[in-house]
């Protein structure tokens, strides 16, 4: 039996202690992981947390991050609560195994510290990594402060495990911006925690052997394509547990999420689409740009999938022009959300202006007057009636100015 | 440890891994797998590589296994059931087990490709973390589920479609990988070889039997006779292993807690590798006269290692 952990009403925790401290209260029972900056903290944490009794499950330390989830595959599927964290390059070598996961319905909740891919090698903040789980097959929840952190862990679990969802979910927070830096975090004590994300109650559990159960056998063109369908069919119809999730959780807490966040939306001629810890920085140039008369919001979208299409166009229906911002160089074409929102505009036949812009690769610094000159151009178009900037543009990237058209 | 004594009696085990599959005939896999997961009364949960093995035996909606069943890549079989082995750990510490009067025992399968190859630093990861669970490499000596490519495994002058026989090749080049002496070097508490062969069943079932009541991680190496791409006839399957065993080519052996070896069968009149090789196309074209050089020096090779192990076992250190 796990000793309690006596938290304050107020802990000053950054997002790798608050993640790891989610894990905690979970009380996962099989955590398998392999350490890589800057998510290492998290898996640091909880090697503490087992060795002084405050877990009492079983804390894997494989040899790779492949190993990482197939391990993690293997203990889901003989049935118990399983968790694991990573970043970037482990990110990357876990992506085949990411599908199987996914693929088999289990419901594996990962915290990912996002970081940039090599190479070059960066060990700072960007979502290449989370760009590149995109399509996956995952739930991708985002956090943009050390608290949130905390809670959609908490949340991650409780969407991952309803059984109508049945997917494993990531949390995302940005490298060292949000895992390393350290904030007010208003936990909930372990008790109340727990029994918010509920017993564990597995679906066809192997271990279960007078009841054998097979995971992962051969389909080929005949039964391939239906498996496939309704995985896709499961991650589109979540957002009504994602939603339930949330309501709950904002009872009990008073914190209220949503699957599209926005920010002094109501009045605005136009926004901008961020998602990560540039949400918070883009409230400051915001308020800034308010004060100077641009008439401004923001929207994120707090799961990047499954993108909330329908949610997003109806935010921005009276927006005329809409910077699309997205933290991952997209290598040939127009960013993920530049895309997304794009869709899911032309979906409802609206026809906001619409620009890309990449920014803060490899943890470079994007402040808020960066974004207030995102700001202004983007105004600029919603005044032309007509896309007078560039299509898409680098923020504050050095030498001379690139952009595409 | 289960008690194996007549064929018969041990034919007799209800089956845990059923006919019905789509192994070719001739197909040693089916008979290992049979012997090893039979060769415990405990309940069983497997893991399984992507090879011929997984493909022929649980294609959607069938399976031909009554336990268990996990499959996740070719190269994550170990990393799978040691999941699966410390989910086993963490519910039964904490009263949650399904079945809180059975034993659950943790076996993965994997070719020599999931098992030399692409999943040996899975394997070594999960030996090394000392989980409680048996390994068995069926071991083929090649990609024979994707039509005979070589690997590490694959013998010196074996043709495969990626080490073919050619006007200036003589197959393979590269010596056999020690896969069992590297496993050995883990310090796992047991580690052995094994043949389906007619004369060997009862050692193989016994060595899966110790090896499934041993705790921690054990581990076979099972030489798998393929018809397909060894180029035999599908009833010679048993016969090629007893040669094998017989020319020394695949010795039986096991060695305890990594150092204790102990040759399980030594064959009286030891058989010159020829009586092996020429039962086999695969390396027919090594009976020509420009390569007749190659079965000395596979020869050479065979002598020493047997001799190699004659007297580590004497030594007994």
């Amino acid at each position: 039996m796990a000793t309690k952990y006596e938290l304050k009403s107020k802990e000053i925790w950054d997002g790798n202690t608050a993640a790891s401290h989610a894990l905690r209260q979970a009380q996962v029972d099989v955590v398998a992981a392999y350490p890589i900056t800057p998510s290492t903290p998290i898996v640091q944490n909880y090697a503490s947390f087992l060795a002084d009794g405050y877990v009492d499950g079983e804390f894997v330390m494989v040899e790779s991050e492949h190993s990482a989830m197939s391990a993690c595959v293997g203990a889901a599927a003989a049935g118990g609560r399983v968790a694991t964290a990573t970043s970037s390059q482990g990110y990357a070598l876990m992506a085949e195994v990411l599908y199987q996961a996914s693929g088999m319905r289990l419901p594996i909740v990962m915290t990912v510290v996002n970081r940039a891919l090599a190479s070059p090698l960066n060990i700072h903040g960007d979502h290449g990594d989370m760009y590149l789980g995109r399509d996956a097959g995952w739930i991708h929840l985002i956090a943009n402060n050390p608290q949130e952190a905390y809670d959609m862990t908490l949340c991650a679990f409780k969407v991952a495990e309803d059984k109508s969802v049945r997917l494993p979910v990531t949390t995302n927070q940005d490298g060292f911006l949000v895992s390393h830096t350290a904030q007010v975090v208003e936990p909930l004590d372990d008790d109340t925690a727990y029994k918010f994300i509920g017993d564990y109650t597995p679906l066809n559990p192997m271990l279960d052997t007078s009841n054998p159960a097979t995971y992962g056998a051969q389909t080929e063109e005949e039964w391939h394509f239906e498996f496939k369908a309704s995985q896709h069919k499961a991650l589109m119809e979540s957002p009504a547990v994602i939603d339930e999730v949330f309501a709950e959780f904002e009872k009990l807490t008073g914190r209220k999420y949503n699957r599209v966040e926005s920010y002094k939306l109501e009045d605005a001629d136009i926004a901008l689409v961020v998602m990560g810890s540039a949400y918070e920085t883009a409230m400051v140039a915001v308020d800034r740009a308010r004060e100077q008369g641009i008439k401004v919001g923001l929207v994120m979208p707090r799961s990047f999938r499954p993108f909330p299409y329908n949610e997003m166009a109806e935010k921005l229906k009276n927006i005329k022009a809409v910077a699309a911002l997205d933290r991952s160089c997209p290598m040939g074409a127009m960013g993920a959300l530049y895309n997304e929102v794009s869709g899911a505009l032309s979906a409802n036949g609206q026809a906001a202006i619409m620009t890309n812009y990449i920014y803060g690769l490899g943890g470079r610094d994007t402040t808020a007057e960066h974004i207030l000159e995102v700001i202004k151009e983007t105004n600029e178009n919603a005044k032309a009636g007509k896309r007078v900037t560039d299509l898409q543009g680098f923020i504050n990237l050095r030498g001379p100015k690139l952009s595409f058209n | 440890m289960k008690n194996i004594t007549t064929l018969k009696e041990f034919a007799c085990t209800p089956d845990r891994f059923n006919g019905g599959h789509r192994l070719c005939p001739g197909c040693a896999h089916g008979m290992i797998v049979r012997e090893v997961i039979n060769a415990t009364d405990d309940d069983v949960v497997v893991s399984t590589a992507t090879g011929c093995l997984e493909v022929c035996t649980a294609i959607y909606p069938y399976t031909s296994w009554d336990v268990s069943w996990l499959h996740i890549g070719f190269e994550n079989a170990a990393a799978g059931i040691s999941g699966a082995e410390a989910m086993y750990k963490a519910l039964s510490r904490k009263n949650k087990s399904f079945n809180p009067d059975k034993n659950v025992k943790f076996v993965a399968f994997g070719g020599d490709g999931g098992t030399y190859d692409i999943g040996f630093q899975s394997l070594s990861g999960a030996t090394e973390r000392g989980h409680d669970f048996l390994y068995v490499c069926l071991d083929n000596e090649g990609y024979m589920n994707t039509g005979g490519q070589r690997s590490s495994a694959t013998p010196i002058g074996a043709h495969t479609t990626t080490s073919p026989r050619g006007r200036v090749s003589y197959g393979e080049k590269n010596r056999k990988k020690d896969l069992t002496m590297i496993m050995a070097a883990h310090g796992c508490p047991y580690v052995a070889t094994a043949t389906p062969g007619s004369k060997h069943w009862k050692d193989m079932a016994q060595k899966a039997a110790k090896a499934l009541s041993t705790v921690g991680p054990t581990f076979i190496n099972a030489l798998s006779p393929c018809t397909t791409e060894w180029k035999f006839k599908p009833e010679d399957t048993v016969e090629i292993s007893d040669l094998a065993v017989e020319t020394c080519m695949f010795p039986l052996y096991e060695i305890e807690d990594g150092h204790k070896l102990t040759i399980n069968y030594k064959p009286k009149n030891k058989l010159p590798v020829e009586e092996y090789l020429s039962k086999q196309g695969r390396f027919s074209h090594l009976f020509k006269p420009e390569n007749r050089w190659v079965i000395e020096e596979i020869q050479k090779e065979v002598d020493r290692y047997w001799e190699y192990l004659l007297r580590r076992e004497e030594a007994g250190v």
